[in-house]
């Protein structure tokens, strides 16, 4: 039985498709059987940041209203081994589709693949509910913004209340030389207030949207800082200890940032 | 507790310093679900009670949801703090 994994964040524009993107592909270049869903109905993005747009048929509607079969909607990217795309529906309404069906093929879904990652809409409505319903896992995506944050506290509230007790944090945009002037909130200072388990931090990276222009994760390119962090991520998921950077002082952050994404200083 | 700090605005120039505060008393506000509505509506009870004896200045009347250590242990909590500019006692009560 896969895992079922939420990627979701309250606020729109804080990096829920991108990190589900590249957690996907690095999954999948880790040699796991992989399927992307986005749940994002009537604003769907994934295609287009995994450069999958022109393949679409199917989609996650019409297997819910039994139009076709599961294997029918997913594309394959071909790019990597096992690696698959269910895209959502872009002319539907998002109440479309209701949880018990999303909970019906998620877990067709788990039963064959190892990970089912799961691109939650913005807002905490009936898209979010649909995300949420089959998942096991959850990951929460923020960035160092008020705004995001509370949002973010907002959906962890959430995904406890409906049993997902365990959501892990993604610190997405980091600006290094911001955190160092004192004017962006740290990791400690955000963990400390939102009180979960630390999943990891990306850095904000140019390279994402090269990247997004491309239709090709950062993950691939080891030359992008943001795609270094997504593979510690990666290998966090599947249960490899890797260190986290220290933020006790701001002393040397950039030289232990450089160490942990595995960069050298310029 | 700093009392006079804590309804001073935060003198910090760094503004993660004031984003990380905004968001702990804002999250204690979204997490107890509590209105504005109802924080007037306990500033007037208090209000209420208060003027039988001492004369208050209305205008300087604060009061605020944030959180404190309790003494015995350490741990945070949510504490209801109220800042009531007193002009002056009432006659009847001396
Ligand atoms: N680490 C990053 N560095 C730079 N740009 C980023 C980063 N993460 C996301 N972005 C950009 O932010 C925008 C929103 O990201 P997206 O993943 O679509 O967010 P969401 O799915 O939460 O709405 C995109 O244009 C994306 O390229
Ligand atoms: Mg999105």
């Amino acid at each position: 039985m896969g895992e079922v994994i939420v990627i979701t964040s309250g606020k729109g524009g804080v990096g829920k498709t991108t990190t589900t993107a590249n957690l996907g592909t690095g999954l999948a270049l880790e040699g796991k059987s992989v399927v992307l869903l986005d749940a994002d109905i009537g604003l769907r993005n994934l295609d287009v940041v995994m450069g999958l747009e022109n393949r679409i048929v199917y989609d996650l509607v019409d297997v819910v209203e039994g139009i076709c079969r599961i294997k029918q909607a997913l594309i394959k990217d071909k790019r990597y081994p096992n690696l698959y795309l269910m895209p959502a529906a872009q002319t539907k309404d998002k109440n479309a589709v209701k949880p018990e069906q999303m909970l019906k093929l998620t877990k067709e879904l788990a039963e064959e693949y190892d990970f089912v990652l799961v691109d939650c809409p913005a807002g905490i409505e009936q898209g979010f509910k649909n995300a949420i319903v089959g998942a096991n896992r959850s990951i929460v995506v923020t960035t160092p913004e008020v705004s995001a944050v509370r949002d973010a506290d907002r959906i962890i509230g959430l995904l406890e209340a409906n049993g997902l007790r365990n959501p892990q944090l993604i610190i997405n945009r980091v600006k290094i030389d911001m955190v160092r002037r004192g004017d962006m909130m740290n990791i400690d200072d955000m963990v400390d207030i939102l009180a979960i388990d630390l999943l990891g931090v990306i850095p904000d990276d140019e390279y994402i949207v090269v990247s997004t222009n491309r239709g090709e994760p950062a993950i691939s390119e080891s030359k992008s800082l943001a795609g270094q962090a997504y593979k510690n991520i990666v290998k966090r998921i599947l249960g490899e200890n890797v260190p986290f950077m220290n933020l006790d002082t701001d002393e040397g952050f950039m030289a232990k940032l450089a160490k942990v994404f595995g960069f050298r200083k310029k | 507790m700093d009392l006079f700090k804590l309804f001073n605005k935060g003198e910090s120039s760094n503004s993660k310093d004031i984003a990380k505060e905004r968001l702990q008393l804002l999250l204690i506000h979204d997490r107890a679900n509590v209105s504005p509505q109802f924080l007037e509506m306990i500033k007037g009870e208090i209000m209420d009670v208060l003027t039988d004896y001492i004369e208050i200045d209305e205008t300087g009347l604060e009061i605020k949801l944030t959180r404190t250590k309790r003494e015995n242990d350490n741990s945070t909590i949510p504490a209801l703090v109220a800042n009531i500019p007193i002009k002056k006692m009432k006659e009847n009560i001396r």
